[in-house]
């Protein structure tokens, strides 16, 4: 480890090189996936934020999102299908000294990973979980996830998609996440900026990162390419015209992004540490 | 560690002996006849800093304590039949990943709900097999109270040592059982070697003389990448057939190469018995009583106890039972015969095997136990 090089990384422009293993390239995304952009909006962030690499951990699950740990130049974690939260838990009470990061994706955190995702914002201990949703489980050939949207064809849905889909920040929200946000990925900079503010804050951060399928998700519905794709996700943003996610629970007609909620409910691990802090000064006066 | 003497049940043993083994992170899920481990964990971890969470599920808790440890914590999970089940997801990342942990299965009834307060030795196999794909853990098998104790620290000790997941296997008996026990008698268990030297020339499965690869810490400037999909000696996931080999074939070549570090076994007048008594657990408890009893009555019992239950102590056992020259082996367990299968895969070629099964949620006696050996030596 050559320190001088880590230590001058932060008053470097940004380049995404310096985060990435470049071993690891060319990476295995299709063309057109917005996963790619995702990362970069958050190793774009982790530089603006001057976060030590050594002490940074991204923990991701299965799918296509899951495989984006083993490209990120820090101490990273490919764990196992919907666990990355409960894996990051053990990780993020045991070493309150790193930043944990979890990627994770619509099936791995709304379906299989449903109650670590609830508890883990009801639990509010500080991590970031960036839960990029393309609507569609990419990495088996394109089933029907619980965010694909009405009507979609996908290989477990051939004549169209018809139970609805999960508002995932409403979700996360009503579970008690202390920080909520969400971002399109054609809004680079704002992603960026959303990420930052939800690694920045002291608690559990969700940031719903609205990703496209172009593959075998946004073909087979006729979505068009990805440009189509993102363009059609950014017209149905109502950054402005905020709607109770309570009274509209679903999308896709209106998607309000940027930061949704932000509380200032006590992080769990410092509560926890407080309270073993006065344990062990009560077990000290009993000898 | 001062010693003292206590009198505690079973599960208690198991928590205090894993707090003596360094263990500072415990993730749980409440389930019977277990629970009392993690209460125990929850007010005894945060007097020497450690840390207690009672997680979302038995997956989650599993998950967790993988977590802690790729931190570098030592940690421990305990469950019973159905969370087992569920931990066997996280338990194969454990095997793959090498990721050392303990996990307590404190078996009862089954299968599925089962019988929650009633003991059963019915996860025998499960233990050893229970996680999907080609892969190998070591379980332990205390038999008393004590033996829960100190077999939890050599839990750690081994988990560490070698990176592997140990399942400390109980039974519901021996975990609510109350005897007494010393404290602070074992010698405390090792620490798993972290990785030191430059990063750059840092693999983290690296084939060492040892097969263990140390393992590295986040922090320590080694950013290293860890996968549950089948990885290289880079960390990084491969299929090619070379390195897979290599990969699969080191997680059990380690466990062969160590053979003598985990197996543990008792025996008990075993040099001139006429039947042994093959038996684990509250089994071999009653089973070591009607070996006394037979004794003074003059019949030739001899009693072999593996502690450690996988890998089974093969070589153990063939050469006890070779040197007493037994013509019978008897398996009671409590179950429909499941460690009476390895038994006769050692022994079956020339020896009668034979399993004594209850399956009732009530323990073998030493009466059963006698009654059988007698039957086997009746003319």
């Amino acid at each position: 480890m050559n320190m001088e090089t880590e230590m001058n990384l932060q008053d470097r422009p940004f380049d995404i090189n310096d985060y990435i293993r470049l071993n690891m390239m060319p990476h295995f995304l299709c063309p057109g996936c917005g996963h790619g952009i995702a990362l970069r909006a958050l190793l774009w962030a982790v530089h603006e934020l001057g976060l030590d690499k050594d002490r940074l951990a991204v923990v991701s699950g299965i799918g296509c999102s899951g495989r984006l740990s083993a490209y990120v130049d820090a101490n990273s974690f490919h764990t196992t299908h919907g666990r990355p939260l409960a894996f990051a838990t053990g990780l993020a009470l045991a070493r309150p000294d790193l930043t944990v990061i979890v990627i994770t994706g619509d099936g791995d955190s709304l379906a299989i990973g449903g109650n670590h995702l609830i508890h883990a914002c009801r639990r509010n201990l500080n991590m970031t979980c960036l839960m990029l949703n393309n609507e569609i489980y990419g990495m088996t050939g394109g089933q029907v996830s619980p965010t694909t949207s009405a009507d979609r064809y996908t290989t477990t849905t051939p004549a169209g998609n018809r139970e609805p889909v999960f508002d995932a920040c409403a979700l996360a929200a009503a579970a008690g996440a202390g920080f909520v946000g969400r971002e399109v990925t054609l809004q680079v900079t704002g992603l960026k900026d959303l990420i930052r503010k939800a690694i920045a804050h002291d608690g559990f951060s969700f940031v719903e990162v609205i990703s496209d399928c172009t593959e075998i998700y946004g073909r087979k519905n006729d979505l068009g390419a990805s440009p189509e794709m993102m363009l059609g996700q950014k017209a149905v943003m109502r950054p402005d015209t905020y709607r109770s996610t309570v009274d509209v629970p679903f999308r896709p007609n209106a998607l309000k992004t940027g930061v949704l909620q932000q509380t200032d409910r006590p992080e769990y691990g410092s509560s926890y540490r407080a309270m073993v802090a006065a344990r062990q000064r009560d077990s000290g006066e009993d000898r | 560690m001062t010693s003292r003497r206590l009198n505690l049940q079973g599960n208690q043993a198991c928590a205090l002996g894993a707090i003596a083994a360094g263990c500072r992170f415990f993730a749980g899920y409440p389930i019977t006849p277990s629970s009392e481990i993690a209460e125990t964990m929850s007010g005894e971890l945060p007097r020497v800093g450690g840390t207690f969470v009672q997680m979302e599920d038995e997956i989650a808790s599993m998950a967790a304590v993988i977590g802690a440890s790729m931190g570098g914590v030592k940690a421990m999970t305990a469950t019973s039949g159905p969370g087992f089940s569920l931990k066997q997801e996280n338990l194969g990342y454990a095997c793959g990943a090498e990721i050392p942990c303990v996990v307590v299965n404190v078996m009862r009834g089954g299968p599925s709900t089962g019988m929650p307060t009633r003991p059963a030795q019915g996860d025998i196999m499960q233990a050893r097999w229970g996680t999907h794909g080609d892969h190998t853990v070591i379980v332990l098998a205390p038999a008393s109270v004590a033996e829960t104790y100190s077999e939890t620290i050599r839990a750690f000790d081994l988990s560490e040592r070698l990176r592997v997941p140990v399942v400390l296997l109980l039974d519901e008996v021996i975990g609510h059982l109350v005897e007494t026990v010393e404290l602070g008698t074992t010698a405390t268990a090792a620490t798993r070697k972290f990785a030191t030297g430059p990063r750059e020339e840092f693999q983290p499965y690296a084939v060492t003389e040892d097969l263990v690869p140390p393992m590295p810490r986040p922090g320590d400037g080694y950013r290293a990448h860890t996968t549950g999909l089948t990885h290289a000696p880079d960390g990084f996931p491969t299929q090619k057939p070379d390195e897979v080999r290599a990969a699969i074939g080191r997680l059990s070549d380690k466990l062969v190469l160590h053979r003598e570090l985990i197996e543990s076994w008792h025996s008990q007048a075993a040099d001139d018995a006429e039947v042994m008594i093959v038996a684990i657990g509250i089994t071999a408890r009653a089973a070591q009583k009607a070996v006394d009893d037979l004794r003074a009555q003059g019949v030739r019992a001899g009693l072999f106890r593996p502690v450690t239950l996988w890998p089974f102590p093969e070589q153990a056992l063939r050469d006890v039972v070779a040197k007493s020259g037994a013509r019978a082996v008897i398996v009671p367990e409590m179950n429909q015969g499941q460690l009476v299968l390895e038994v006769e895969r050692l022994l079956g070629r020339d020896l009668k095997v034979t399993g004594l099964n209850r399956f009732d949620g009530e323990p073998l006696s030493p009466a059963d136990i006698a009654a059988r050996v007698r039957e086997e030596l009746a003319p």
